[in-house]
């Protein structure tokens, strides 16, 4: 089946399977931020935006997304470097392979949550998994970046 | 991984469901994170977001959450927060994460009947009816003991009272599956009980709920929970043994009927 979405601001047409996840078919069109890690929905390494909303692209069904507006890493440039900027300055970048999700992640947080706690902020995130840093450089880092220190 | 042979997005509940019986392996495919870890092979998978059932409604005497409302907006839902002391978003804000209970379904979850589901628990605290399609409306007690049919849930109905509820998990980490879950009640002193993730789907404490209904001191508190232990059934899986569900059964059990004990 033909869909049709709006993937970072620009309308697209694919042709997908009926039981294809939004994951893959981003990853096969060039959307490289797009990675899989557990692949059982546990990691938020897939995370994406769907109607502004994070979702695992692994769990989406890419039928279903006919219609919606798709955000990934590479439809935030000016806000990932932002952030990207801050996790470097406090030292929370290890390997990097889990920082797509995390980031988009982050900055739906920033458009949802106002001054949030630091209870607030470990909840939105605890369907991102790192297995470098152990969190709290990066905790450091989120609340520089919202300003919540 | 599941495979779909055909997809489709019907536009009322009546051809949804048509679908659904026209043949063996067509199957309502929810929010499919679940569903996704399976590898059923489906000749045709029916979505239900046409339908328009993802509404929390506030109706005269009842709550109604439309079937294809996410465990997010049971989360984020102000009208549920301040319902029943908030007992549904604070079982549901510990699934997996954000990103997953944007994903996931009510209707999935609670026709699936998971063991581990931690909604189901608390939805069975509260005076909770659904609505299938097909069968028509029953308690969620009731439902829960039928045997699977073909059918459609498409609403889940709380009565609106002024029952207060508490929800208490054991989990090897915060975002995991429970171990075992237990959700308490109480309306005018009569208190139901409940224990899921058992690794059995949940289930009601009856004498243990009777008990703390007809008479109740703090004196009793242990008497009670060790009673809860003792009528349900406990399993052992991967993540706890039936002995070690059982112990945890009764600290559980305390802790929901104390917090539910401290609400006004």
């Amino acid at each position: 089946m033909q869909i049709e979405i709006i993937l970072n601001g620009n309308k697209v047409t694919y042709d997908v399977k009926n039981d294809e996840f939004l994951a893959d078919t981003l990853r096969a069109h060039g959307i490289s931020s797009v990675r899989k890690g557990c692949n059982t929905t546990c990691c938020g390494l897939c995370t994406i935006w769907i109607d502004e909303k994070p979702v695992l692209s692994c769990a989406a069904l890419s039928i279903r997304a006919n219609g919606k507006r798709i955000t990934t890493m590479e439809g935030l440039q000016k806000e990932s470097e932002e952030f990207a900027q801050v996790l470097v300055a406090e030292g929370s970048e290890q390997c990097g392979f889990c920082s797509p999700g995390f980031i988009m992640t982050v900055i739906a947080m920033k458009r949802e949550l106002k001054n949030p706690t630091e209870e607030e902020i470990l909840h939105y995130l605890t369907g991102n998994l790192c297995r470098c840093t152990g969190y709290m450089g990066q905790l450091r880092a989120i609340k520089k970046y919202l300003g919540v220190m | 991984m599941f495979t779909a042979k055909e997809f489709s997005q019907p536009k009322t509940i009546e051809e949804a469901y048509h679908i659904l019986v026209s043949r063996r392996n067509n199957t309502v495919i929810g929010g499919s994170a679940f569903l996704r870890m399976s590898s059923k092979k489906i000749g045709t998978a029916i979505d239900l977001s046409k339908l328009e059932l993802n509404e929390i409604k506030e109706q005269n005497e009842y709550i109604e959450i439309g079937a294809y409302a996410t465990f997010r907006d049971i989360e984020t839902s102000p009208l549920l927060r301040n319902h029943f002391n908030g007992v549904l978003p604070n079982a549901v804000k510990n699934i997996i994460g954000i990103q997953f209970r944007n994903i996931v379904t009510v209707g999935a979850s609670v026709f699936s009947k998971y063991g581990f589901s931690d909604f189901i628990t608390a939805l069975l605290a509260l005076d909770t009816e659904v609505e299938l399609y097909k069968a028509g409306r029953m308690s969620l007690e009731d439902f829960l003991k039928r045997p699977f049919e073909r059918d459609i849930l498409t609403r889940v109905l709380i009565k609106k009272n002024q029952r207060q509820a508490s929800y208490q998990h054991l989990r090897n980490s915060i975002s995991d599956y429970p171990i075992l879950n237990v959700a308490a009640s109480n309306l005018d002193n009569h208190w139901i009980l409940v224990v899921g993730a058992r690794p059995q789907r949940a289930q009601i404490a009856r004498k243990a709920s009777k008990a703390l209904s007809e008479h109740f001191s703090f004196d009793d508190l242990d008497q009670i929970a060790a009673l809860a232990a003792e009528e349900l059934a406990f399993g052992t899986n991967e993540r706890g043994t039936a002995n070690y569900r059982q112990a945890m059964c009764k600290v559980l059990v305390k802790r929901a009927i104390t917090e539910v004990l401290q609400c006004k």
